[in-house]
């Protein structure tokens, strides 16, 4: 799904974030991607979603080089993809309804498709009958649910989030995460940067260590997985998202 | 196919009613640059209007205007008479009076009053003359002077009476009215396109961070810049219906004055208001410019918004 093939990536201040990083991320993993601030998630996530081109090696997502995609091509390039940000990049003057849809309206969705997407999309996260609601109505946790929801509409193959529960306290935090959780059991393929350890033991299965730029650890944490089968049912009584 | 069809249509139709609905919820903005629009689209409609009633009024003037024949004197009557009918076949000719000597003598002396003088005379000094009315689509100078020169060759025709002069200045004049609307169209439609490209720049920054995060979720360029270009037309619409209303309104405040001044030269004349076609190009220049200056402005500002996260 992902192969980052001994990617650098210097911005133009000088600052070199990435210094030749390698890395295959399969269909249907769940990842994070862990590492002191200024290690390099951030860059990697930015390289996955197309918001930033390596600067030397090759970025490959669904098989597709990122650099050698035409400017004009990124737009449907990014609709495939549902990106969650640690500050969730909601549009405040417009409600919950709006926000979530607009992945499905850039691409010119008819509107009884996206009504019933949104709600939808509403209810896996939580948040059905708060459509009419402005963002900032809501609670931090629910902002984040609703980037989720953003994130998540257009039936992406590729979720990739950057410290979606970075303002969260622990019990959030763990919800949040559930629902990302529930996204790959259905085959999504999951990357998320976070500098929580008690995140990524809980929930972990791989674990991509950035540090200084460099690749410093990729374990798979067989141990935290296996705890994963105890939250299980909960996971079960969760609607089904994929409708 | 049906459906690619409804999914244009309908993004389109997102694009205005969001466009319109962000226009309305902004009334005092949007009505003020509607204003200035409409002054800007309003100054050269007006002076065509001016321009064409003149030509208008002064087509009916010209067309008063006859001129005069003057044979030599002792030419034969029936020569005379055959000149004048050969003439009125003429094209540009409405019709060609034959006036003979007599009569001419006999109205001298009526408008005259030197009729006691006159009758002392023994001959008759007045030559046969005609009276040629040019037609009213062969008014122009240039024809008139054919017509004068075709008259002038006759060796019995002595001279040709006509004031041909006023008519040229007057045209002249009309000409460079004409050019200089071309200059104030040109300026003026410049100074609308700066004033919706402005503001479409004004938005645009307004709205920076949602266009960075449409753009985010895959948002095209064609998507991000369309409910802009709609926001020009309706600015270049709606300034085009101002400068509509202040036509409109200046003409019937003249009405009164124009119609007493060519009450004074006997005509009557009423003048040419914009009239449905008129309306038509107003509006359709207006939406031009507005979507042109949309199409400006965005193609300078918007892409230089890129997400960043």
């Amino acid at each position: 799904m992902i192969v980052f093939d001994n990617v650098a990536k210097r911005y133009p201040n000088g600052r070199e974030a990435l210094a030749g990083v390698s890395f295959n991320i399969q269909p249907g993993e769940f990842v994070f991607l862990t590492g002191r601030s200024g290690a390099g998630k951030s860059s990697v996530l930015k390289l996955i979603a197309l918001l930033e081109r390596p600067t030397r090696g090759t970025v490959t997502v669904g098989g597709q080089n990122t650099s050698k995609l035409r400017s004009g091509k990124i737009p449907a390039y990014r609709r495939a993809i549902g990106v969650v940000f640690q500050d969730h990049k909601l549009l405040l003057d417009r409600p919950i309804y709006d926000n979530v849809a607009l992945p499905l309206v850039v691409a010119g969705t008819p509107y009884k498709e996206v009504d019933r997407r949104v709600r939808a999309a509403l209810d896996q996260v939580g948040l059905l009958g708060r459509e009419r609601s402005a963002p900032t109505e809501l609670s931090v946790g629910e902002q984040q649910r609703v980037g989720i929801a953003r994130a998540v509409i257009s039936k992406p193959q590729l979720l990739i989030a950057d410290e979606p529960t970075g303002n969260l306290d622990p019990a959030l935090a763990v919800e949040v995460m559930l629902v990302f959780k529930r996204f790959q059991e259905v085959g999504v393929t999951v990357v998320i940067a976070s500098h929580d350890p008690h995140l990524v033991e809980t929930f972990g299965e791989r674990e991509i260590v950035l540090d200084g730029g460099r690749l410093a650890a990729d374990t798979l944490h067989a141990a935290a997985a296996k705890r994963m089968t105890a939250t299980a049912p909960r996971l079960a009584d969760l609607p089904d998202i994929r409708t | 196919m049906s459906g690619a069809v409804s999914s244009y249509t309908t993004r389109h139709l997102q694009a205005l009613f969001g466009a319109a609905g962000r226009l309305v919820r902004s009334p005092l903005a949007t009505l003020l640059t509607l204003i200035v629009i409409g002054v800007a689209l309003a100054l050269p409609a007006g002076l065509a209007l001016f321009v064409n009633n003149l030509r208008v009024a002064t087509g009916d003037l010209s067309n008063t205007v006859d001129f005069t024949v003057h044979f030599k004197l002792g030419t034969p009557l029936e020569r005379v008479r055959q000149i004048a009918s050969s003439a009125a076949e003429r094209p540009g000719v409405a019709s060609v009076t034959v006036t003979t000597a007599d009569e001419a003598l006999e109205e001298f002396k009526q408008a005259s009053g030197f009729g006691d003088a006159l009758a002392a005379l023994k001959d008759n000094p007045l030559p046969h003359h005609l009276t040629v009315k040019p037609n009213r689509n062969a008014s122009g100078p240039a024809e008139v002077e054919s017509l004068r020169r075709y008259f002038a060759a006759f060796p019995e025709v002595e001279i040709v009476q006509l004031d041909l002069d006023w008519v040229r200045r007057l045209h002249s004049l009309l000409e460079v009215l004409r050019r200089s609307l071309w200059v104030i169209v040109a300026v003026l439609g410049l100074a609308v396109l700066a004033v919706i490209g402005n503001t479409i720049r004004l938005e645009i920054q307004q709205r920076r961070p949602e266009i960075e995060v449409t753009k985010l979720v895959g948002g095209s360029n064609a998507f991000v810049r369309r409910p802009f270009l709609y926001t020009g037309i309706f600015y270049g619409l709606g300034g085009a219906l101002f400068a509509a209303l202040i036509v409109v309104g200046g003409m019937a405040y003249l009405d009164q004055a124009v119609q007493e001044l060519a009450a004074q030269y006997g005509g009557g004349f009423r003048m040419v208001g914009l009239g449905p076609q008129g309306l038509g190009i107003l509006a359709g220049i207006g939406v031009v410019l507005g979507w042109f200056g949309a199409l400006i402005s965005t193609g300078r500002h918007l892409r230089r918004i890129e997400p960043r996260a």
